[in-house]
């Protein structure tokens, strides 16, 4: 009897400790397809196990576009979520408007500065202190190609422009379309940050696409870069315009086209279909390409919030995040790599290594670049004029001395 | 004291007054009120959030400058010009056939004025696999052994345009034909039955009588297209996504990308306003002409 009543005195006990220490962090995402909702469920029970509950705030669609409105009522209304997943410098900005709450404690505590590389880790801060943390990384400049159509039209898979352009006719002649593309401004902005990328360097890209010096963006390399893009052209096919990336996927992986540049996101759609690396897709850095990175970084940034409870289950979240346990969960599940450096390589698979030691090597070299397509490059404004240049400038007969003037004229209007 | 009213008098008197004060009070917010706000954010630096400094008319020079911008606004001209007039000829022309006083009238009717109900996403996901021309009307009439057919308008950006045109009439023309019918059904028989008297052919009766006393209906069809017109954002996103490149871009796509999606919120209002005053530009001559009507009534 008195077993039972000192057991339920203690379980009681544990409920109120529990109680009283425990914060609710509201997290605003948009993975909500399958194996991304999938990974957050991961984060979700290691935060549970901590003691603190999560209250699930997803808003589907538009890669974050609603997410992101939806943000900026709570934010203005005064009532922001706990955190938020947020890309690049949009960080920035909303830490400019004093929104965001200082991570430094963690961080100092955990090293992260010696985990991350720094071209990482400057995003992640506003002003040298941690604002965000870093989820996982998408390496963006890949070819994925299907070994079966190159064999097939007795070419190999390109490894630089000129040769990506002059295996189109052979490619064409064995009735398989060349370059599986999806006519869309984001795919297009994708495409074109690779020719620039693998033609231009890493400086070249650096200085025109984050530092967006004027004389780059006008220079006769660029020029060159746009007439090389418009080449590529010629190897989609004509119904291209609107068309998803996962359609344009499945296209490379039955066979109907030949290869595709796209991130690595586009893996979980070849074993989806039950492909294996190596054997039945290829994945390789596009063409000139091998020895950079174009990144693109998932984070979540935490919001200032009033009570202690939810800053404490907020910054429990943050350190979560940056572990290996979740890292390495959650980027089995996504497709991605883990942001975090030093991490055990063995669970992935042969792209995922390939990715991983890619970007340790161009870390330390310098040659680890952001990428512009998807927002990690440039204030949303700026990302925004480049990519209607370089989608007006695919889509039309515009010259490519005319779309430099312009690409120029639009990115300093847009800063 | 003696002409003190009873409180019911009172109440029933001002009734009319307090039903409509929480409507009127929420029409003054939340379309006058936002509307000189979205103005004055128009002449600031607003990029993610509002912010309130004040930069004169550099958003809209931006505005003009903007190539986006231009090629959307002169899509909106091409796709409301032939949208609107398209409209108009086809509902007259099918109110004209269905009022010969034919079997069925009501069924038939009803088929041409559905579309209406369905929204434009839908009727724009249903065109966009039509007019697609590897799954689409080029391919089925390639299968039928025309292998020259080409119909590609949707992935051309000269002629994209003009597949909005298409599915906004196919959605719109219905109703508008319901509009006139009612207006053809409100002419009175006298005078026509007058007309065929003198001797007036068919074609001249509805040249010379029917068509100029169905003014007012022209009036609304026309006031009621050019909003549909100008408002189009949800055909434009389901059909091309405003591609290829931004070639099918109209304003109101160009409104929501700059002020939601790319922190450029002085800028989305600045084009928001130039909108609303192509509005004002269509409703202005029509109060105008409307209210001068009542008076001389």
């Amino acid at each position: 009897m008195n077993k039972t009543k000192a057991a339920i005195a203690g379980l009681a006990l544990a409920v109120s400790t529990v109680v009283a220490q425990a914060g609710e962090v509201e997290v605003l995402h948009y993975w909500t397809s399958g194996g991304e909702a999938k990974s957050v469920g991961v984060l979700k029970d290691l935060l549970t196990k901590e003691g603190h509950s999560w209250k699930d705030f997803a808003v589907a669609g538009g890669a974050g576009e609603a997410a992101m409105t939806v943000l900026k009522s709570r934010a203005v209304s005064g009532n922001p979520p706990a955190a938020a997943q947020m890309k690049g410098l949009d960080i920035q900005e909303w830490a400019d408007l004093g929104f965001l709450a200082n991570l430094d404690g963690v961080a100092k505590k955990a090293g992260w500065d010696d985990l991350l590389p720094k071209v990482v880790s400057d995003i992640m801060k506003y002003e040298n202190e941690y604002v965000a943390v870093p989820v996982n990384v998408h390496r963006v400049n890949w070819l994925w190609a299907n070994p079966a159509a190159f064999e097939k039209a007795g070419v190999k898979v390109p490894t630089t422009w000129a040769e990506m352009i002059a295996s189109g006719p052979k490619l064409k002649a064995a009735g398989i379309i060349p370059l599986a593309h999806g006519g869309q401004a984001w795919q297009d902005a994708t495409l074109f940050e690779a020719v620039a990328l693998g033609m231009g360097g890493s400086e070249f890209y650096n200085k025109a696409f984050v530092k967006h010096d004027d004389a780059t963006l006008r220079s006769p390399k660029m020029v060159e870069i746009f007439k090389t893009f418009k080449q590529t052209r010629d190897l989609i096919d004509a119904d291209s315009p609107g068309r998803d990336w996962n359609i344009a996927t499945s296209m490379v992986i039955n066979g109907k086209a030949a290869m595709q540049i796209m991130g690595d996101w586009a893996k979980g759609e070849f074993t989806a279909a039950g492909k294996e690396p190596g054997k039945d897709f290829v994945c390789a850095p596009a063409p000139q390409t091998e020895h950079q990175y174009t990144f693109n970084i998932d984070s979540f940034a935490l919001f200032n919030l009033k009570s202690k409870d939810a800053v404490e289950a907020q910054e429990t979240l943050a350190r979560l995040i940056m572990e290996p346990k979740f890292q390495e969960t959650f980027n089995l599940n996504k497709g991605s790599i883990p942001v975090r450096q030093g991490m055990d390589e063995t669970p992935f698979d042969s792209c995922a290594k390939a990715s991983m030691a890619s970007f340790s090597s161009t870390a330390k070299s310098g040659d680890l670049v952001p990428s512009f397509a998807h927002g990690m490059a440039t204030t949303s404004s700026a990302a925004g004029a480049i990519s209607d240049v370089v989608t007006n400038f695919f889509n039309s007969d515009q010259s490519a001395e005319e779309a430099v003037t312009k690409l120029a004229n639009s990115v300093k209007a847009s800063l | 004291m003696a002409n003190k009213r009873p409180f019911t008098d009172i109440l029933a008197e001002s009734m009319p007054k307090l039903v409509l004060a929480p409507s009127f009070l929420i029409v003054m917010v939340c379309v006058y009120g936002y509307i000189l706000w979205t103005i004055a954010l128009s002449f600031t630096k607003s990029r993610m959030l509002p912010q309130w400094k004040f930069v004169g008319f550099d958003q809209y020079s931006k505005l003009f400058n903007n190539d986006r911008w231009s090629v959307s606004s002169e899509n909106l001209i091409v796709f409301g010009g032939l949208f609107i007039l398209i409209c108009l000829a086809l509902g007259i022309f099918m109110a004209i056939l269905l009022d010969q006083k034919i079997r069925q009238e009501g069924f038939l009717r009803t088929i041409y004025l559905y579309p209406m109900a369905i929204s434009f996403i839908v009727t724009g996901t249903a065109w966009k696999w039509l007019l697609n021309p590897s799954i689409g009307i080029e391919n089925v009439v390639r299968d039928w052994g025309f292998t020259d057919f080409t119909f590609d308008w949707l992935v051309n950006s000269e002629m994209v345009v003009f597949c909005l045109v298409i599915a906004a009439v196919w959605q719109s023309s219905g109703f508008v034909m319901a509009l006139f019918l009612a207006g053809l059904r409100g002419v009175d028989s006298e005078m026509i039955k007058a007309a065929q008297l003198d001797g007036a052919s068919m074609s001249t009766i509805y040249r010379r009588i029917i068509l100029p006393s169905l003014k007012p209906v022209f009036f609304s069809a026309f006031v009621i297209l050019s909003h549909i017109a100008i408002k189009s954002f949800d055909l434009v996103t389901a059909l091309t996504g405003g591609g290829p490149g931004y070639s099918s871009d109209l304003p109101a796509n160009f409104m929501y990308s700059y002020a939601f999606t790319r922190s450029q919120m002085g800028l989305g209002a600045a084009s928001g306003v130039i909108m609303l005053g192509g509005v004002l530009a269509i409703l202005i001559p029509y109060l105008y002409s409307e209210l001068r009507n009542k008076e001389a009534r």
